[in-house]
């Protein structure tokens, strides 16, 4: 599934990066302190995260994901945007928690494993 | 110039985790019988023991630097500390507009407010634990408007630090030092944790009891106490700088 996909069926705004829209999501990964995410986050990861520092664009190009969801309706700060766009990271934003997001993602066939 | 051995994050009773023996004179006394020359008291999101504290230093020769421990929307906490108690009350005003919710002492700790007599002139019922909405960033550059000193708090640890939460130092966050934590040898902090060598590292207690106090310190080389002589020291300037080598008990 492309990081496109992702806005129609779950219904996502997209904050920043859009020229990275056709990246494919393999695997999807939830966490909030960094170093863990930096540690274990899948290639190719949709990530769910409450973080919305800057530090997450460079977190999620070092992992080689796919894509950033941030749960709670967080938006990411400006600087965070700027980042994203420059490196083509998509984030999104959802009005939803991460535990219902991931089930979400879950059922439509998107693992916590790389495939 | 003269050697000050420093522990500049010590909480007090007021902190919803610090010890109800942490009172201003308690912290004093065990200060001096570390031999300690300069602390800062640095509650979690409060300075109100600020000003008990200094009083009681002064009384008995200590002397405090008024600080905070901040805990910024990411959970990161960081050391505000400056040279005039208006300044961190200033501080605290930005962080109280910031800081959501009500403190439970049950689960999270009684929180006393108290004088420089150690009487106890009430309780914050602030949730002092918690986040306050201000990035760090903001809280960094805030400090600094103030002429304060912001020092990232225990980088070395795996929760509310900078290195935990944000994963590495972002270049755009102007610390003017890191703390490392006791539990951590300056030299492989320095080599271990991502960005680390790019700022002056200090070593302090963060105590939340009186034993803790001064169990480890940093010795400056200054000409007097104060915000401006430390920002040198750190800056290795006009002769200040840190005393390598061990400090504390």
């Amino acid at each position: 599934m492309k990081a496109r996909e992702l806005i129609r069926l779950f219904e996502l705004e997209t904050a920043a990066g859009e020229k990275g829209l056709d990246r494919e999501i393999e695997a999807g990964y939830c966490g909030d302190l960094l170093s863990d995410v930096m540690a274990n986050a899948p290639r190719g990861a949709v990530w769910l995260t409450v973080q919305s520092h800057q530090n997450i664009v460079a977190v999620a190009v070092l992992r080689e994901m796919a894509a950033v969801i941030l749960v709670n309706g967080r938006p990411p700060d400006e600087e965070t945007k700027a980042k994203a766009e420059e490196e083509g990271i998509p984030i999104f934003v959802t009005s939803r928690g991460a535990y219902e997001m991931a089930g979400l993602l879950y059922k439509a066939g998107i693992s916590g494993n790389i495939g | 110039m003269r050697r000050f051995k420093a522990d500049l994050h010590i909480h007090s009773c007021l902190s919803p985790c610090g010890d109800l023996d942490m009172s201003p004179r308690g912290i004093v006394e065990a200060s001096l019988q570390k031999g300690l020359d300069l602390i800062a008291l640095c509650d979690h999101n409060t300075a109100e023991n600020v000003g008990a504290v200094i009083r009681a230093g002064k009384e008995r020769g200590l002397w405090v630097l008024p600080g905070m421990e901040v805990n910024s929307y990411e959970e990161v906490h960081s050391l505000a500390l400056f040279d005039r108690e208006a300044q961190v009350l200033e501080m605290q005003t930005f962080v109280y507009n910031h800081l959501q919710g009500t403190n439970r002492p049950e689960l999270f700790g009684e929180q006393v407010v108290a004088n420089e007599f150690d009487e106890v002139e009430g309780f914050n019922d602030r949730l002092l634990i918690g986040a306050t909405g201000i990035r760090l960033v903001d809280i960094i550059n805030k400090v600094h408007r103030l002429g304060g000193l912001c020092i990232a708090s225990h980088v070395d640890r795996p929760s509310y630090s900078v290195v935990s939460q944000l994963g590495f130092i972002s270049p755009g966050l102007e610390f003017d030092a890191l703390e490392v934590s006791p539990r951590t040898d300056l030299e492989k902090a320095r080599k271990d944790i991502p960005g680390a060598a790019d700022y002056p590292l200090v070593t302090f207690s963060d105590a939340h009891f009186l034993k803790d106090i001064g169990g480890v310190c940093t010795e400056f080389l200054l000409d007097h106490p104060g915000i401006e002589e430390i920002r040198m020291a750190l800056k290795q300037e006009q002769g200040r700088g840190i005393v390598e080598g061990p400090c504390g008990n």
